[in-house]
């Protein structure tokens, strides 16, 4: 394929490099033995590389064992490097997950869909414990009965929350061992949610496929569809009208403020800053309320199809959305000088929750989290795919890697986003809202990736000899984050946990799939 | 103080005001959709076809909004316009079957029983559990609590723990992961309680129907007492089925018709003793004074 933009082997290094959301041969992707791609994935990213995806497809034929994909991204070379191996039954992968953290969910989920043995990893516990997962080690029907890491001593207590919280919120187990209030750490047990998205997708019809995208995080419902649409334009090769990129930019971008602000209310609430909350809470509904008259779903369900988009933007309606924009920003930013201007909001957001720089790398973090604690990381930058080839967004960084960082990220990406949104509606092109998409090439691999609110979705689709998709991964920023969360705990005082975990707003669903 | 004064100022009052029935949403929403099976050319099935959640049922056209995404994929798939979207936001009944659209209007639904709202027509707590939810219904769920729906001024609240809620609010497909802790939630709350299904997943399964790992509706030991279709539904379509379960916009209705009638009565008794006067004295009154007044299309405003 054209595309590739080098296969060759440097020294050791084998695997090809491609972008992303351009589809590839299945051929030219590089197969080593399980110690090679050991060896390549911590090299790639030791040199700032990343884990996207590791994942496996069984091989045609039974007790054929499994194809296992590793795709890592290079963020400054804008490439993404994936390899192969094969693993015949019996065969076994050496993990990575005691040099590399953030290989140690991808590694148990490996071994709990396809039974892989991984050896060396420090505990293959379930990830999302449900009996259509071939390796698990849990109790399917019963909550909350996972062995749990444990502290033992004088004065050591447990606390065990969830699956059903509180607040209206979706299920997850939280297990804190604690002395006194320190919190010594922090276990997050997930799977509730698992509904089995993934074997689903695969034997679904093509309109189907588009709804479950939009389902795998319900408030990401544009960034999943994005990824989706974007990984069949690549396997169809089309090449889709600059009115459908732009739009779909804005409803990404909409997306990011309606929950962004959203975020930021929430973050007010939990310190009790009632103005924060209110406001805040109600200006986020303004941006869900555009994304109605756009597409006619608050969460914008609907507005993509594969080829391009559904609905556009009349003069009338470009119009009035200005209008109504500029209006939010101004409120907005009344809002957030008050919020960030009052000692008793910064002083419960400073120094809680931090997540030091080298934590987040190695653990392999994404998005607005990640840039919180210092680290320069986001698809729309790194590997610019649709409208972001064309018109960029500043990359937003922090430092402190603290609740604080995490609401000024948010805060200052509202404003870029905001500024994306007035320019892109302000200089709409005309034309034709889809192109056609021819049906999916056979034997190619393709990774879409998407710079969702809460970071990287990657979707990687694999097509067959005929065409077929063979294989569909999906991995929710989520699915990288939730490791964070417990960081920020160790140490902390267990109080400050719902602030922490609102700092993180991370998706069960979009976990468990 | 003066920047909080300033802000609140700004802010202004945003909740809504206009009864949540009658609220009307923009054009491109996609609420209840007109089903007009005599419109159906012969041997069509486009929209039956397009449907990702096989909603739609053919000879005769039937639309099953408990598995509909209300996604719009029928209506453009339509060639004669037999399947079309309105914006009406009003998508809750008691029962199942109801939620099947086949040309008839939707029965809306009717309230509890005189005893269960004696109990919960001025006071509902409810617990929400999701159980495979994807977060789009439980964030509209959240939605009712700002400033703008603000569902605590009509009695209604959700709570921390089942033992202070009067039901359950169920989202998602119960994924089988869940089923247990769903249960021992139903459990917990004290009887009498309701049971309230929000959402395709909790109705049918919505997108994830078919998977092993979720059962695709509520257990038949967990009774619903309301179902409110949607994907997710708009928060104005939650209130509409809550006030509309606990009795609230019947007896606003009932109040204002007898409102309307006292209204009416007098104005006429009015117009009875004017014109009789008038004529008392010798004036000519044409037609005379009006007496019951039009009345109107019967939409509460």
């Amino acid at each position: 394929m054209a595309d590739a933009i080098a296969a060759v082997s440097e020294g050791q290094r084998t695997a090809a490099a491609f972008r992303n959301g351009t589809a590839f041969l299945t051929g030219d992707i590089p197969t080593v033995d399980p110690e090679g791609l050991r060896q390549e994935a911590l090299a790639r990213c030791r040199d700032g590389g990343r884990i996207v995806a590791f994942f496996a497809l069984p091989r045609a034929g039974s007790d054929a064992g499994h194809d296992v994909f590793l795709v890592v991204a290079e963020d400054g070379l804008s490439s993404l490097r994936v390899l192969r191996t094969r693993l015949l039954p019996g065969n076994s992968l050496p993990s990575l997950s005691a040099e590399l953290a953030q290989a140690q969910a991808f590694e148990r989920e490996l071994h709990e869909l396809h039974g892989l043995s991984i050896v060396g990893h420090p505990w293959l516990k379930s990830l999302r414990n449900h009996p259509d997962l071939v390796g698990r080690s849990g109790n399917g029907s019963q909550s909350g009965v996972h062995p749990f890491f444990q502290v033992r001593g004088p004065g050591i207590h447990e606390v065990a929350v969830g699956p059903v919280h509180a607040g209206i919120i979706e299920p997850g187990h939280f297990r804190f061992q604690c002395h006194g209030e320190e919190v010594l750490s922090l276990e997050i047990h997930l799977g509730y949610q698992h509904r089995g998205a993934e074997p689903l997708f695969l034997r679904s019809s093509p309109a189907r496929r588009l709804v479950i995208a939009e389902s795998i995080a319900g408030d990401t419902a544009i960034g999943h569809a994005s990824a989706y649409c974007m990984a069949m334009e690549g396997l169809g090769g089309a090449s889709l009208p600059l009115s459908a990129h732009s739009l779909r930019g804005i409803a990404l971008e909409l997306e990011r403020l309606a929950n962004h602000i959203g975020d930021l209310g929430a973050l007010a609430g939990d310190v009790a800053y009632l103005p924060g909350a209110s406001y805040f809470g109600r200006l986020r509904g303004n941006f869900l309320n555009l994304l109605m008259e756009l597409s006619g779903n608050r969460y914008g369900r609907g507005l993509l199809s594969v080829g391009g988009v559904r609905l556009g933007l009349d003069a009338a309606m470009r119009k009035s959305f200005l209008e109504r924009l500029r209006k939010d920003e101004s409120e907005l930013k009344a809002v957030a000088d008050l919020m960030f201007d009052t000692p008793s909001v910064l002083s419960r957001f400073e120094h809680t929750g931090v997540v030091a720089m080298q934590t987040a790398r190695d653990l392999g973090l994404v998005g607005p989290v990640a840039r919180a604690s210092g680290l320069q990381r986001d698809v729309r930058h790194d590997h610019p795919a649709g409208i972001f080839r064309f018109a960029h967004i500043p990359v937003t960084v922090a430092t402190s890697g603290d609740v604080m960082a995490r609401a000024l990220v948010r805060w200052l990406e509202v404003q870029r986003s905001l500024t994306f949104v007035q320019e892109q509606i302000g200089e709409l092109p005309e034309g034709p809202l889809a192109a056609k998409v021819e049906a999916a090439l056979p034997n190619r691999m393709v990774v879409a990736l998407v710079e969702g609110w809460r970071g990287e979705i990657a979707h990687v689709a694999v097509t067959d000899e005929k065409g077929q998709l063979r294989g569909y991964k999906i991995v929710d920023p989520s699915f990288h984050n939730w490791f964070g969360l417990s960081m920020t705990l160790r140490g902390n005082q267990i109080s400050d946990f719902p602030l922490c975990n609102k700092s993180f707003n991370l998706s069960y669903a979009g976990h468990d799939l | 103080m003066i920047r909080v004064l300033r802000a609140r100022l700004q802010q202004g009052y945003q909740t809504s005001t206009r009864p949540v029935d009658a609220l009307q949403l923009p054009e491109r929403f996609r609420g209840r959709p007109d089903v007009v099976p005599s419109l159906c050319k012969e041997g069509c099935r486009a929209c039956a076809d397009a449907c990702p959640t096989e909603a739609i049922k053919l000879r005769p056209l039937r639309l099953d909004l408990g598995a509909c995404l209300f996604c719009g994929a029928c209506q453009d798939a339509c060639p004669t316009g037999a399947v079309r979207f309105t914006n009406d936001h009003r998508l809750s009944v008691r029962g199942r079957e109801d939620l099947v659209l086949e040309g008839k209007e939707l029965p809306l639904a009717r309230s509890l029983d005189a005893r269960m709202r004696r109990l919960f027509g001025r006071s509902l707590k409810l617990r929400q559990v999701s159980a495979g939810g994807c977060n789009g219904c439980e964030a509209e769920l959240v939605a009712l609590g700002n400033v703008v729906f603000d569902l605590g001024r009509f009695g209604i609240q959700f709570v921390a723990s089942p033992r202070h809620a009067d039901g359950i609010v169920v989202t998602g497909p119960v994924t089988e992961n869940m089923e247990a802790a769903l249960r021992e939630t139903y459990a917990a709350v004290p009887p009498p309680r309701i049971v309230i299904a929000v959402g395709a997943c909790a109705i049918s399964g919505g997108p994830f129907a078919g998977s092993e790992a979720a059962r695709g509706s509520l257990p038949p030991d967990i009774p619903v007492d309301l179902y409110i279709a949607g994907c997710p539904p708009h928060p104005l379509t939650v209130s509409d089925g809550l006030l509309r379960l606990v009795g609230q916009l019947e007896r606003r209705d009932a109040r204002r018709q007898v409102e309307e009638e006292i209204r009416a009565e007098t104005l006429e008794w009015g117009a009875r003793r004017a014109n009789a006067e008038l004529r008392a004295v010798g004036v000519d009154a044409g037609k005379g004074i009006p007496g019951r007044p039009n009345r109107g299309n019967g939409k509460a405003t």
